[in-house]
């Protein structure tokens, strides 16, 4: 009966154990596998974000109507610049929502 | 000279051609002013993302004019005090296209550049370099 919960909290402390040496030795990057996001004003090569294009600037704003952030788009910070100053331009000329609920 | 763009939207009560009528009325005022009208847009009716005054839709109109500024200062007026205009946006482009020209200037010169570069590395012997590395790959698999 007692012999029950102490193997659990050894086996715990292994997973432990094995966590912290990976942690370690790889720098802890080793969790976050995940394909590296690009941004894909640079792969269309764009130079200039127009205010008025409505589509392209819709897929920049989820539910709430904010600005998505780059850590999500993985848009690079001239592009994430120039793409949210384009937003709020286009949020002035009722091309986007302010808020959306 | 300075490039500005100005947009404006036209209540969607009013008829097709009193927004010709309009749109000749501004553009008359800014090149009075002293502006060169390089284009005019007419983007047309379209939706709103949100109620402006009482209209959930309007007619959109783009001009783009070169100019000094002041020009811009009596369309703003006039479309202040016009019933018929819901919103107006006025906005300098001209060093965001001097800005994007720069880009595209830049990377012209570096595709020539890498065109350049690679055209003289293929003067060089090709064949026996790419056949070494191969080799090389299947000893450490093997291994």
């Amino acid at each position: 009966m007692s012999s029950e919960p102490r193997d659990r909290d050894r086996r715990d402390d292994r997973r432990d154990d094995r966590g912290g040496r990976q942690g370690g030795g790889q720098g802890g990057g080793r969790r976050f596998i995940r394909a590296r996001k690009s941004c894909r004003f640079c792969a269309d090569k764009v130079d200039y974000i127009d205010y008025k294009d409505g589509r392209l600037l819709g897929s920049y704003i989820p539910e709430r109507g904010k600005i998505l952030p780059r850590r999500i788009s993985g848009t690079c910070a001239p592009h994430q610049r120039m793409l949210a100053t384009a937003i709020k331009r286009a949020r002035n000329a009722a091309i986007l929502p302010f808020t959306l609920d | 000279m300075r490039v500005y763009e100005v947009l404006f939207i036209v209540a969607p009560n009013v008829e097709e051609g009193d927004v010709d009528n309009l749109v000749t009325q501004l553009s008359d005022v800014a090149t009075n002013q002293g502006a060169q009208i390089t284009k005019i847009d007419r983007m047309g009716r379209r939706r709103l993302a949100y109620p402006i005054g009482k209209f959930n839709d309007g007619y959109y109109v783009v001009f783009t004019l070169e100019g000094s500024g002041a020009e811009i200062a009596e369309l703003e007026r006039r479309m202040r005090v016009m019933d018929a205009v819901i919103r107006y946006i006025t906005i300098r482009i001209d060093e965001d296209l001097k800005r994007a020209e720069k880009f595209r200037v830049r990377r012209a010169a570096r595709a020539a550049a890498v065109a350049g570069s690679r055209r003289s590395r293929r003067r060089e012997p090709a064949l026996p370099i790419g056949d070494g590395v191969e080799e090389d790959d299947e000893e450490e698999e093997e291994i």
